[in-house]
Order: structure tokens, then C-alpha cells, then sequence
């Protein structure tokens, strides 16, 4: 479904990616994996179109979308909740969750949104309720919600449990498990590597810019040589 | 001292002027607001809006009022026009460089307006221009409350705009979130644009308001955006609701100033208030934003 072909790109002069290969096929998830500044953001603000590549190609459902604008990308199905969350505060949740689906008539809308508070359902409760006025575990429910909003085919999560609480962490993989159950191709982006690893099919891990690992997620849980040297456990 | 009514008379004046202010500061507050630069070209559009204003009457015998229908979707589409096609792609999306082309644009507008109107003064002479609606023992000016009325009504239609309408809430999500709007598909420069659009169009609602009663020459526009930053200030960077207040605020104080300390020192207290703003209040009086 998505398929990264020797990506390079970086900021200003800093290359940071320096030729990253990776494939997702349809239903998977995908774990990325990798400390503190190996480019993994990086990554997937290239997949949403937000920073050009210097040089590579991305194809996505069989099409290029590496020229495309990030609104086309979204359009295309490629939808990215990205570190940090980046909900809008100054915003009501409703209002959050409509921008999800900025392109669309209003009557998908209204149904889409009606899917989100099915699945979160503390959003309804809150949905007239400012953004930024939601817990940490609420905004990023918020965020992956709004995500959903445009029915994306694949779903890129950017540390989706980062600053959660332990409890909190524990129903974000369990909610990630059902997006898939549900058909939901996944890339995940995460720095809880045993948690990743026992959800995702296959995974990579990134160090300097570039693949070092990839394989089936069961083979690097068990290779303790592996775990010693790139994971730190 | 003077009698209680001269004094309420003069304040009420004054906060209906103030009104006018603030529908400047309110498009000056939501560029700052979405764009996070200082729009230096807002003055020159202003005085382009009057001068808009001033021609419609001189050669079509149109009135002031009526042309705000005629001159508000001019300014709209010239003002979407000039960020989209001149500001944004010659600001590289620098901070600097972006303000010296608005700028550079306010120079060129205004050096046009000098070659093709002299530096002369015009003025509309409306058979309302004067008349005063008298309430009790107060004696208002009609076409003063008609710019309040209208302010309001404005604010109003600004308010509906940025909470009601798809495009108004990519607005507010640019304003506050740019990465994550770009994330769920909205077109930042559109939005840029956009913003830009509708602070242009509020110069031409205040401009024909504001015809009936002022003047304008190549340099009106600036002494009027000198005050409305003021106001932005005063009423918080980038709060609609804060220029509003600010802008009667000032008009008041304006007023009060130049009935206890003479005409032309009108503007003094309104420099004054700012100033103690900035020294004790400087994130503005009224805080939300957008
Ligand atoms: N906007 C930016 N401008 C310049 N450098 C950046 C920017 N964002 C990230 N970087 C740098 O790129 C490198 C990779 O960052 P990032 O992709 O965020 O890593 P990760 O997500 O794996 O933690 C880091 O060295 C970081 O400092
Ligand atoms: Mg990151």
C-alpha cells in the first residue's frame, strides 16, 4: 500500500534522512522505531508532504503522492496524527473534528463525526468544550478522532502514548489494535518498543537516517542481541 | 468645568467614533492575529477605501452609505489578490521580509494616490453630515451613530464569519495551529489570503463611515492606523474582540481629551493610556484572542 523508495531530505543543509526504504502492505501495522532525533518525524512529515525530498520516490495505493500538496495526500487516504498532537486549542472538539474533514459535504461530515463519538466516546460529552481545555489522554483522542474524520486508508501515529499515563498508555495500544481489527492500515511511530512490538506485524528501526533493522516484529522482540543494541532493553 | 450633558454629549460622540476606530483595528488584529506580522499596507488601504468612497460620489452620485456595497467586495477580492499573488510569494515566509513589502506596498499606494489627487483634501458634503439626533438633552450625530450602528452590525457579520463558516474556522485553526491545519488538508496561503481579504474589507465598511463625517488625503489612512494599532495593542495582538473594545475605548478617551485639554490635543490621551498599557498590561486589557 505504501511504498518508500530511497528517500533523502533534511533541513536547510542538514541531510537527515539519508535514503530510508520502508513498505506497509494493506491491514498491517507497522511499528517505526528508533531513539530521540533519528529522523522518524522527519519521515513522516515527508510521507504527509509537509517537507519536499531532496531525492527517493513515495508511492501510496499505487500512485506517486511525493509532488503532491499535503491536502491531496489527505484526500488520497494518507492521514498523519503527528507528535505533539497539533489540535487546534482555540477551537471547540466539535469544530476540531468537522476541520478533519475540511473537504467534504456536510452530511458525511455529520455521519463521520457521529463514527468518532461512537468510538470516543468522552469527545461527546466534550464536544462543545474548548480544545486545549482537554486532558493529555483526551487531546490525543481528539487528534487521532480527527484523523479518522476524512476516512483514511492508512493512519501514520506519531508517539501516540507519549506523556500518557501508564493506564492511559495501555488503552491507546488497545485502541489501536481495534483501528486495525477494523481494517485500518497503520503506521506507527512510538518510543514504547515493547508495547509496538507485540501490536505490529513487521517493524523497522531507524538509526541516523537510515534503516538499519526491519524484519517481523516476533523475530526482533525475541533477538536479544538486537534488543541490546538498538532498542536499549 | 462644563455641564453634565456637554460632557456625556462629548463622550457618547466619542465612543461612536471609537466604533469606526475599531473596525480598522479589527482587520489590523486579525492579520496579526492569523499571519503574526504587523500589516504596514493597512493605512494605505484604507486611505485607497475613502478615496473609493470619495470617487463613487464625485463621479457617480452615489452615497457613502450605498458605495460600502460596492467598495466592500473590491476591497475583499484586492485584498485577497495582494497576499496571495505579492505579499506571500515575495515574503519568502519571512517575518522581515514580509513586512517591508507591505511596506514597499503602502509607499507605492500612496504615491499613486499623490499623483493622481495631489496632496489635496476632499470631502463628502452629505445633507446629513451635520444633523444630530437629539436624545433627552443630548444631542448626537446622526452620522456618527449610523458608523456605530453599522460597526456593530460588521462585528457581527466578522464574529458569524469566523465561528459559523468552514472557511472562518480554518481561520482560527491557521491562527493558532498551522502545522496541524496543513495535516488535515486546509491551504495555508489560501487561509493567508483569506484573512487578509476580509481585514481589507472592513477598511471599506470604516471608510464609507467614515467619508460623511472626516476627510481624506493621499496621507489620512496612516494617522487613522497610527491609532488603530493602539487599539491592537490596548486590546490584546490578534483579539477581535479586545480591538473592539479597545477601539471604543479610545474614542472615548479621545473624546475626553480633546473636550478638557482642546482639539488639538485630542490625541494625546490616547498615546498617554498607551503608553501606561504597555508599561503595566503589555500582553493588551482585554485578553482572549481570535
Ligand atoms: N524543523 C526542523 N528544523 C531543523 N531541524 C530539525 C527540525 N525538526 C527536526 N530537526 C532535526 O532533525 C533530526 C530528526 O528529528 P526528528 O525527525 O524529529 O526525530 P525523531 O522524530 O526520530 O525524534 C533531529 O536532529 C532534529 O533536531
Ligand atoms: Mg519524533
Amino acid at each position: 500500500m505504501l511504498e518508500v523508495r530511497n528517500v533523502r531530505t533534511g533541513y536547510g543543509e542538514t541531510e537527515i534522512l539519508r535514503g530510508v526504504n520502508l513498505t506497509v502492505a494493506e491491514g498491517e501495522i507497522v511499528a517505526v522505531l528508533g531513539s530521540n532525533g533519528v529522523g522518524k518525524s522527519t519521515l513522516n512529515m515527508a510521507l504527509s508532504g509537509i517537507l519536499p525530498l531532496w531525492s527517493g520516490e513515495i508511492e501510496f495505493t499505487g500512485k506517486r503522492i511525493d509532488r503532491l500538496s499535503p491536502a491531496e495526500i489527505v484526500e488520497a487516504g494518507l492521514v498523519q496524527v503527528p507528535e505533539g498532537r497539533k489540535i487546534f486549542p482555540n477551537l471547540t472538539v466539535e469544530e476540531n473534528l468537522e476541520l478533519g474533514n475540511y473537504r467534504g459535504d456536510r452530511s458525511r461530515r455529520k455521519a463521520m463525526v457521529a463514527d468518532v463519538y461512537a468510538t470516543f466516546g468522552r469527545l461527546k460529552e466534550r464536544r462543545r468544550q474548548y480544545a486545549g481545555t482537554l486532558s493529555g489522554g483526551e487531546q490525543q483522542m481528539l487528534a487521532i478522532g480527527r484523523g479518522m474524520m476524512s476516512g483514511p486508508r492508512l493512519l501514520i501515529l506519531d508517539e501516540p502514548s507519549l506523556g500518557l499515563s501508564p493506564l492511559l498508555v495501555e488503552e491507546m495500544f488497545g485502541l489501536i489494535g481495534r483501528l486495525a481489527g477494523e481494517g485500518l492500515t497503520i503506521l506507527l511511530v512510538e518510543q514504547n518498543v515493547i508495547q509496538s512490538l507485540e501490536i505490529a506485524s513487521r517493524a523497522y528501526i531507524l538509526e541516523n537516517g537510515e534503516v538499519v533493522v526491519e524484519g517481523a516484529a516476533r523475530d526482533l522482540r525475541e533477538d536479544s542481541r538486537l534488543r541490546q543494541a538498538y532498542l536499549g532493553l | 468645568m462644563y455641564p453634565i450633558p456637554i460632557i456625556a454629549e462629548a463622550l457618547i460622540n466619542g465612543l461612536m467614533l471609537g466604533a469606526v476606530y475599531a473596525l480598522v483595528a479589527v482587520g489590523l488584529t486579525l492579520i496579526y492575529g492569523v499571519l503574526h506580522i504587523v500589516n504596514f499596507a493597512h493605512g494605505a488601504f484604507l486611505t485607497l477605501s475613502m478615496f473609493g468612497i470619495w470617487l463613487l460620489w464625485e463621479h457617480a452620485g452615489l452615497d457613502p452609505y450605498l458605495s460600502i456595497l460596492v467598495l466592500t467586495p473590491v476591497m475583499f477580492g484586492l485584498g485577497y489578490a495582494v497576499q496571495r499573488f505579492i505579499i506571500g510569494p515575495a515574503g519568502h515566509g519571512r517575518d522581515n521580509s514580509i513586512l517591508l513589502v507591505t511596506l514597499g506596498i503602502s509607499i507605492i499606494i500612496e504615491n499613486g494616490l499623490l499623483v493622481v489627487f495631489k496632496s489635496d483634501t476632499r470631502t463628502i458634503a452629505t445633507d446629513y453630515g451635520f444633523r444630530v439626533i437629539e436624545i433627552g438633552p443630548l444631542l448626537l450625530s446622526w452620522p456618527r451613530a449610523v458608523g456605530f450602528l453599522v460597526t456593530m452590525a460588521t462585528a457581527v457579520v466578522v464574529w458569524l464569519i469566523l465561528n459559523r463558516t468552514d472557511a472562518g474556522k480554518a481561520i482560527r485553526a491557521v491562527a493558532k495551529e498551522k502545522l496541524g491545519a496543513r495535516l488535515v488538508g486546509i491551504d495555508v496561503n489560501h487561509i493567508y489570503a483569506l484573512t487578509f481579504a476580509l481585514g481589507s474589507a472592513c477598511l471599506a465598511v470604516a471608510a464609507g463611515l467614515l467619508m460623511p463625517v472626516f476627510y481624506v488625503n493621499p496621507q489620512t489612512g496612516g494617522a487613522f492606523v497610527l491609532v488603530a494599532f493602539t487599539i491592537v495593542v490596548l486590546g490584546g495582538m490578534g483579539s477581535v474582540t479586545g480591538a473592539l473594545l479597545g477601539g471604543l475605548l479610545i474614542g472615548v478617551v479621545e473624546a475626553a481629551s480633546s473636550l478638557f485639554l482642546g482639539d488639538s490635543l485630542g490625541q494625546i490621551g490616547i498615546f498617554l493610556l498607551f503608553i501606561l498599557v504597555l508599561l503595566f498590561k503589555p500582553t493588551g486589557l482585554f485578553g482572549a484572542r481570535i
